[in-house]
């Protein structure tokens, strides 16, 4: 006879692996009308960034004419894209390495 | 104009020469015009469903250059992508548009702005006095409003930011000046939250 020994299950974490499998992005282009201070607001109020970091992407969305601002599941980043839209900010999202 | 600037009890005030106010409640309302006109017009079959759910808007981008850059595309290269997108979420963008340039009205009209004589550039000015709510509204008008200005200057580039402010053509160098007075506006007001 023997007891059954507990065994421990290892829940995968399901965002993510549907991250990994499936990446998107959100990428913010330049655009000759939005203030550099308003972009830089913008990732800092909606997506929750420090300073440095707000100001950083703004600078690679102006030097580089866009940069990616966020990544993950394509629903969230639709939602990320339709913000930014809001905001008046040129946004779309693609699969990563597209 | 005075510039925004904190209030001691909260909120971000500034005064406006009445003929600024009119100005200012003018180019929203073109803008809420211009919006309601796209959201009017059929230029797609929607859906049955969707619609019966009141979710479907039009897949095609809008013809209208202006309303282009208000509603972008979110799928660059992909136009299904971007057309379903568009079909679920463009009538609520609009609606997030229209409303937050009918709340600059609003303040404006709060601050004493009325409508219907002539504008009197000697009248009283308008003090608007914004709570949190206030300010991301007039932020994001403020943007469209500007954007709007911008495709009718036919700006593309920073260069031609600075060309249409030299213009010899009155009315471009008129607007190109209103442009650039919008820009300041939401200066201040950027600065004034921090």
């Amino acid at each position: 006879m023997t007891t059954p020994t507990p065994v421990e299950i290892a829940e995968p974490d399901v965002d993510n692996v549907v991250e990994l499998e499936d990446p998107w992005v959100t990428i913010v282009w330049n655009d000759p009308v939005n203030l550099m201070s308003y972009v830089a607001y913008v990732f800092r109020n909606y997506f929750g960034y420090t300073e440095e970091k707000a100001h950083q992407l703004m600078l690679e969305v102006h030097h580089d004419g866009k940069t990616v601002v966020s990544s993950g599941r394509r629903e969230q980043m639709e939602r990320h894209v339709q913000a930014m839209h809001e905001y008046g900010l040129w946004a779309t999202l693609e699969r990563q390495d597209a | 104009m005075k510039p925004f600037r904190k209030r001691r009890r909260g909120g971000l005030a500034a005064t406006f020469e009445l003929g600024e106010a009119h100005l200012l409640a003018s180019l929203a309302g073109q803008v809420v015009e211009l919006l309601r006109d796209r959201n009017g017009a059929e230029e797609s079959d929607a859906d049955p469903l969707a619609a019966q759910l009141g979710m479907g808007g039009p897949s095609q981008p809008p013809e209208d250059p202006v309303l282009l850059r208000l509603l972008p595309d979110a799928y660059r290269d992909d136009a299904d992508d971007a057309g379903e997108f568009r079909r679920f979420t463009e009538r609520s963008l609009t609606a997030v548009k229209v409303s937050n340039a009918e709340a600059l009205i609003g303040s404006l009209v709060d601050g004493g702005l009325t409508f219907g004589e002539m504008p009197d550039h000697d009248g009283d000015p308008i003090e608007v006095e914004l709570d949190a709510d206030e300010v991301q509204a007039w932020l994001r008008a403020l943007t469209d409003i500007r954007l709007s200005l911008a495709v009718r200057l036919g700006i593309e580039t920073d260069e031609d930011t600075m060309l249409v402010a030299q213009s010899d053509d009155e009315a471009t160098a008129a607007m190109s000046d209103i442009f650039e007075w919008l820009g300041y506006v939401q200066e201040t007001l950027i600065a004034a939250l921090d």
